[in-house]
């Protein structure tokens, strides 16, 4: 399939963002019919690279060429023209209009009118042949965030691009959904279409692309065909330098229930939910995203309100709906999108790093804020989580997105909690920070602390959970010990199927 | 005249749509400003410009058209002055629109003396005069209150379906509310946001500019430095009271245009003996009412007063 002229050449691509070097001297091709896939840690510098290929950014340095011809794109606009298409690694989408309406937009509509009926026949052309669909009125607000990915992917396929940049577009995807993509993505390099794959999910790497290119510290330092030779641990090897470690979970005893939910509703309509978890114990939720995990563990974080039942901590009731008294009685929480709910993108790392506890010793004191002991905490921090740039005063928007997720992980699990809800914890990590993050919920277990782990990644419940818990319709439909668990039960019970126990 | 009769009075429906229509403009003006993202403090100044540009090309050339276009010009010039402040250089709206607005006040006041002088007879100029409409006007009631009605005032019924259908039927109205909800999310589909806001502040300061120039083409004939008085101000409370909306904010503006011709008729009426200032008040009371109530279901475009910089993420 593979033809000589690339269809995106990038030669000397260089980028700075202030003192940091996002690009340096990046040469990159990819040919019709080609899946590339672009590897590298967190703040290597692969979302910089696209977005300059995309128009976004301007690169200090270097040029683009466009099916040979060489090519100055200076929008997205510009980009768009020239057949290529990115699906951002942060969905971009406009939550109060409707599906069709952020599919529509920026789409040219006929006779100086949008084209409603021609969007909603390519809606329905690429549910038919990739399986990946929507309802075309529903406001985009109200959809899940797995399901906001989808939406940026079909957006992506619906203009028919014949350079499909893919930013990190399985973060959120249940295993069905890739396995769409998937076949999307075979659908269109038998067309000729030219497609890169950021991940850091190296199974689906390995899986998809024809090639891989590394990349570290925003150089390129290998480029290799996936020829079937690659490994996870080599390709880790040549992203970090060093083979990550596997965090094993080592059975133990545990101790009293710590958190207890009885008879818990979270909506109207759904099932009671009665679950405990005791101290030094890791129960992992299992579920296909979009059964009501955000809604559970918003409503134990106090978040949202329950429909009916009550939360003990310690045996004690707490009084639902208030995130700070749940915090008081020695809840933390991780919620699953980061950048809206735990994050401020305008302040610096270091306010960020505190921003559940600013009011209180020892980052206050009578009220005052002590910006000594803050960049202190946060310079602590960023050195043994390895945020990069180690610069407290940046401000947290402008890190990386795996950077991002890694400050408010330290920031929660600084908080030494007795319970800890955290929800897609290595959602966007690279392995070494995997790694990390497994080995500090490993240290909060044997301390004592109950975890309630929400998962996508089965691979990752299995790896650190007691107990596995399965989430359909809002509700808890099984629940039992890791040793007794198969993926496949677990897996047939997420769709709803029945399971069986042994006793 | 007790209260019931003025309201079931024709001539106090004509009062209202005469009273209503250059804040209906005004409020278009914003709307189409705010739902690209940028909150136009600079109205109140785009509206006393564009009566001044209005009456002085009226007085000079004795022709209210080219009165029209001049208003319609020089507010689309500061609409664009405004836009190299906020969206190319990025400058905090709020500050920025104030300054815009005394800016063009101080300089409005300036020219009107340097052209015109001060005499002891304003300088005026013979207004537009109503036309009614064949056989629409001829409808019992309606007929006389909506279609005996200057000719710039039937241009404002057109306008405000011809918006709604540009927000919601056209590619570029959708490309001009995606910039207003999330210019990333533009940005990342082809629009260009920065364009896009441009062309909107541009459009809000010829509509604010006609606005303005409707006060004495059509209704007064004559320039005063109050001859805006506030009526800017209060099309930033009536794009929040219609939510955004050409229809609704149509209906907010006739709602503020007929509380207004309702209490000058109160007063003269001397039906009611209440100091004239509580008079004067009261469009303004029921307006902040109806805000207040209504203000809790109103979203504003989610990106307003946030600049656009491409390469922040
Ligand atoms: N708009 C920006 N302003 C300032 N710095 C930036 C900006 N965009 C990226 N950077 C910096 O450039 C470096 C590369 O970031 P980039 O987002 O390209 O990394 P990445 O490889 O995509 O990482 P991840 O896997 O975490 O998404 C990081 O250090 C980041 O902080
Ligand atoms: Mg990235």
């Amino acid at each position: 399939m593979a033809d000589d002229t690339p269809l995106l050449a990038l030669t000397g691509i260089t980028k700075r963002f202030g003192e940091v070097v996002a690009n340096r001297d990046v040469d990159f091709t990819l040919r019709p019919g080609e899946v590339v896939g672009l590897l590298g840690e967190n703040g290597a510098g692969k979302t910089t690279l696209m977005n300059i290929a995309f128009g976004l950014y301007r690169p200090d340095a270097g040029t683009i060429a466009v099916a040979g011809k060489a090519a100055s794109i200076g929008s997205t606009a510009d980009a768009i023209a020239l057949g290529i298409g990115m699906v951002h690694q942060h969905t971009h989408v406009v939550a109060r209009h409707s599906v069709l309406e952020n599919l529509m937009a920026g789409l040219a509509g006929r006779h100086g009118l949008i084209d409603r009926a021609a969007a909603l026949a390519r809606l329905a052309e690429i549910a038919a042949a990739y399986g990946l669909g929507l309802d075309p009125d529903q406001l985009v607000g109200d959809l899940a965030v797995g399901e906001k990915q989808r939406l940026d992917i079909i957006r992506a396929l619906f203009r028919k691009a014949r350079i499909l940049i893919l930013d990190e577009p399985t973060s959120v995807l249940t295993p069905q959904e890739t396995e769409g993509l998937f076949s999307a993505i075979r659908a269109l390099k038998a067309d000729g279409v030219g497609v890169v794959y950021i991940s850091h999910k190296l199974n689906e790497v390995r899986a998809i692309t024809d090639r891989v290119v590394v990349m570290r510290r925003g150089a390129v330092v290998a480029d290799a065909v996936n020829d079937g030779t690659l490994t996870n641990a080599g390709l880790a090897v040549l992203m970090c330098g060093h083979e990550p470690e596997r965090i094993t979970r080592t059975p133990h005893q545990t101790g009293a229930a710590r958190l207890e939910l009885a008879g818990l509703r979270l909506g109207k309509a759904t099932q009671p939910i009665d679950l405990k978890v005791h101290g030094g114990e890791i129960v992992g939720i299992a579920g296909v995203s979009g059964n009501g995990q955000v809604r559970f563990a918003e409503t134990i974080a106090g978040v949202q309100m329950a429909a009916d039942g009550t939360i003990l901590i310690d045996g004690k009731p707490t009084s639902a709906g208030s995130p700070r008294r749940m915090q008081q009685a020695g809840l933390a929480y991780i919620p699953e999108d980061r950048l809206g709910a735990g994050l401020v993108g305008a302040l610096p790392v270091s306010d960020n790093m505190v921003l559940s506890r600013f009011g209180a010793s020892p980052f206050a004191h009578f009220g005052w804020l002590d910006r000594k002991a803050m960049a202190a905490f946060a310079e602590r921090q960023i050195a043994s989580y390895d945020i990069r740039p180690p610069d407290a005063k940046l401000p947290i928007g402008l890190l990386s997105g795996g950077n991002q997720q890694k400050a408010i992980v330290a920031r929660e699990l600084a908080l030494k909690p007795k319970v800890l809800i955290i929800a897609q914890p290595t959602r966007g990590l690279d392995v070494t920070a995997i790694a990390f993050v497994h080995r500090e919920l490993m240290r909060l277990r044997a301390e004592g602390c109950a975890i309630l782990l929400i998962s996508d990644d089965l691979d990752e419940i299995f790896q650190l959970s007691d107990r596995i818990a399965v989430m359909y319709e809002s509700a808890i439909v099984c629940a039992m010990q890791v040793e007794q668990a198969t993926v496949a039960g677990i897996g047939l019970a997420m769709n709803g199927g029945a399971i069986e126990v042994p006793a | 005249m007790s209260m019931l009769d003025i309201i079931l009075d024709i001539g106090f429906f004509a009062a209202a749509i005469r009273l209503a229509v250059p804040l209906l403009l005004g409020t278009l003006s914003e709307l189409v400003a705010e739902r690209s993202g940028v909150l136009n403090l600079g109205i109140e100044g785009m509206m006393l410009a564009g009566a001044l540009a209005g009456f002085a090309t009226a007085h000079v050339t004795g022709s209210l058209w080219l009165g029209v276009l001049a208003a319609l010009l020089l507010g689309a010039l500061i609409g664009l002055l405004m836009a190299l402040l906020v969206v190319i250089l990025r400058l905090d709206q709020t500050v920025t629109g104030l300054g815009v607005t005394m800016a063009a006040t101080g300089l409005v006041f300036f020219s009107y003396r340097l052209g015109f002088g001060e005499s002891a007879v304003p300088p005026a100029i013979t207004p537009f005069s109503t036309i009614p409409l064949p056989l629409l006007s001829d409808i019992p009631f309606v007929g006389p209150v909506l279609f005996n009605q200057y000719a710039l005032t039937y241009i404002v019924y057109l306008l405000v379906p011809a918006l709604a259908f540009f927000l919601f039927r056209t590619p570029a109205g959708l490309a001009l509310r995606t910039v207003g909800e999330n210019p990333k999310a533009a940005a990342g589909v082809g629009i260009d946001p920065i364009k896009m806001r441009i062309l909107a502040l541009m459009a809000a300061g010829a509509l604010a500019g006609l606005a303005g120039a409707y006060l004495n083409l059509a209704a007064f004939g004559s320039f005063t430095f109050g001859i805006i008085s506030g009526r800017g101000w209060i099309c930033l409370a009536l794009v929040v009271l219609g939510r955004w909306k050409p229809f609704a904010c149509a209906g907010a503006a006739l709602l503020f245009g007929a509380v207004d011709a309702f209490q000058l008729r109160l007063q003269t009426s001397g039906s009611v003996d209440l100091p004239y200032q509580l008079f004067l008040a009261l469009p303004y009371v029921a307006t902040l009412i109806v805000v207040i109530v209504n203000t809790r279901f109103a979203a504003a475009p989610a990106a307003l007063m946030e600049p656009y910089d491409p390469e922040k993420r």
